[in-house]
């Protein structure tokens, strides 16, 4: 498929092909996150449906609190401990991006990278809660969100955020609003100026894509597209 | 346009109860009669209803909230198509629960109030002027107060109003050639397919043909193949959703376990359709598609099929 006519969308088999693509490749550029896992799920489990669904899934990632030194910092609590006693606790974490603050609770959001039929393109859907797994709303949310996306969240209209029932889990979660992402991403491609063929947009459009929502929550994706 | 008046003209009566827990004085107050229109939605209710509770309420904030036998009900689907999917046999009046406290938020979306309904409605839209037209400008471009009238449109149930408007930003085209079908919102504990098709259509593309379209699994291997030989190209199709074709309806689909039977079986070839609803009728699946789409849609351009469906164990 030529790129230059291609719409910016995905059938749902590129995007389970895709999906493959990116949680390899991050895996091999992140080293500091935990992998991007694939979940097997069904839209209808009483139907035998031909096809594998699923979606990825990032979790337990901690978006701590930014105060003035700390604006972008990420860092990643082991997944393995339940007691959420963080701060001291050496082994797991990287001193070097822990806000500390005795009186600040930490902050974790889960991402799902979803395929949405209806606009053809990945949708990230998230939810943020504390450490005692109390969910947080969306203004809570937001403030742990670095200082400009806040801004961008308000006057962009192509990324704003609603609340919708997750497709697979059915429970109320936080998702960014795809209707703009066919466009944005087709422009991303086609600004490079090595028109590359579809077979190797397929293989980095999550990461591409992943790269500009995923700084929302001042998450870096650090990669080259590469020809 | 007959159809779509008796559609708008549409009515559930509801006889709503509080729910005891909210219910601070004794007696406990009798239920509420009211007649819900089919196209609306239960949470713009709420003027209505609090008059009938306001002296038996405890003090705090209100979040209005439904439920049905014990199943919170999702707010943003039109009150007609919920009454359809969760009563096979059609219960007049409808019994339902209201709720002014706890909110069930790790179930349920919260609703405000009518913005939020409002804006549901809005994106709704936009979602079907994205499958229709590839992009949803027609709707991103419209002024506040168009956005605004439509909405009143709907609130008070003037269809007048809502053609004048939606004709004006050309969200209406019937065209028994394409037609674009599409996957469903979740609903409640219920199935939904997740199929995108736009399928080049003849005038004799009936329901049935659209039904097996978008839950093939539902139908024997031998009506797929009539499918093809009726015109329709079905497998390309489904191949190709990219395929340049003018669309302009859509196409919402709920499939429903058997109410009585909560266990979900992962049967699918004794999986078969019960009953199919749309609009409160039982409609032949012989009727013309396009028939179908251009007269029991609801006003966000979405169309809701309700089928109960059988699973065996």
């Amino acid at each position: 498929m030529d790129v230059l006519h291609w719409d910016g969308t995905l059938s749902a088999k590129d995007f389970r092909v895709g999906a493959f693509a990116f949680s390899q490749k991050w895996e091999s550029l992140n080293s500091g996150f935990p992998p991007w896992v694939w979940v097997l799920s069904s839209k209808h489990p009483w139907l035998a449906s031909p096809e594998e669904e699923g979606y990825l899934s990032l979790e337990k990632i901690c978006i701590s609190r930014p105060n003035e030194e700390d604006i972008d910092q990420i860092s990643q609590i082991d997944t393995g401990e339940e007691e959420i006693g963080c701060p001291g606790n050496e082994d797991v974490i990287d001193d070097a991006t822990l806000v500390q603050s005795s009186h600040h609770e930490l902050h974790y959001c889960d991402f799902h990278i979803v395929y949405s039929s209806t606009f053809r393109v990945p949708v990230l859907y998230f939810r943020s809660y504390c450490s005692d797994g109390r969910p947080l709303p969306l203004d809570e949310i937001e403030k742990d969100l670095p200082a400009c996306s806040s801004k961008e969240l308000s006057k962009s209209k192509w990324t704003f955020i609603t609340q919708e029932e997750h497709p697979y889990l059915k429970r109320p979660w936080f998702k960014l609003h795809p209707c703009g992402t066919a466009e944005w991403i087709k422009l991303l491609f086609l600004s490079d100026t090595a028109k590359p063929k579809f077979e190797v947009v397929l293989e980095l459009y999550l990461l591409s894509w992943f790269s500009v929502v995923g700084q929302m929550f001042g998450l870096r994706t650090p990669f080259k597209i590469s020809n | 346009m007959e159809a779509q008046k008796f559609v708008w003209e549409g009515a559930i009566p509801l006889q709503i109860h509080l729910h005891e827990s909210q219910v601070t004085a004794l007696p406990p107050p009798p239920p509420a009669l009211i007649l819900a229109p089919r196209i609306g939605y239960l949470p713009l209710l709420a003027p209505l209803i609090k008059p009938y509770f306001s002296s038996t309420l405890p003090p705090g904030v209100d979040t209005i909230w439904f439920d049905y036998n014990g199943l919170p009900l999702k707010w943003y689907i039109p009150t007609g198509v919920l009454f359809d999917l969760l009563c096979p046999e059609p219960e007049r009046p409808w019994n339902i629960t209201v709720h002014f406290r706890g909110f069930p938020g790790n179930v349920l979306i919260p609703c405000e109030g009518e913005d939020c309904v409002k804006w549901s409605f809005i994106n709704s839209l936009k979602e079907a002027a994205y499958i229709m037209n590839g992009n949803c400008k027609n709707v991103m471009n419209m002024s506040q107060s168009d956005q605004l009238e439509l909405w009143n449109s709907i609130m008070n149930g003037n269809l007048e109003a809502y053609q004048r408007v939606s004709s004006k930003h050309k969200l209406s085209t019937v065209d028994d050639e394409y037609t674009s079908l599409c996957l469903p919102k979740a609903q409640q504990s219920l199935g939904e397919t997740n199929l995108t098709a736009q399928v080049k259509t003849d005038k004799c593309f009936t329901l049935r043909d659209a039904l097996k379209i978008l839950l093939p699994e539902l139908f024997s291997d031998e009506s797929l193949t009539n499918v093809k030989l009726s015109g329709v190209d079905f497998e390309d199709a489904v191949r190709n959703p990219n395929e340049d074709v003018s669309s302009d309806k859509v196409l919402e689909d709920q499939g429903q376990r058997s109410y009585k039977n909560p266990e979900a079986g992962n049967i699918s070839n004794s999986a078969e359709i019960k009953l199919i609803r749309i609009q409160g009728i039982e409609p032949k699946l012989e009727i013309p598609f396009s028939w179908v789409a251009n007269n029991l849609i609801n006003p966000d351009y979405f169309l809701h099929i309700c089928v109960y469906v059988k699973v065996g164990q």
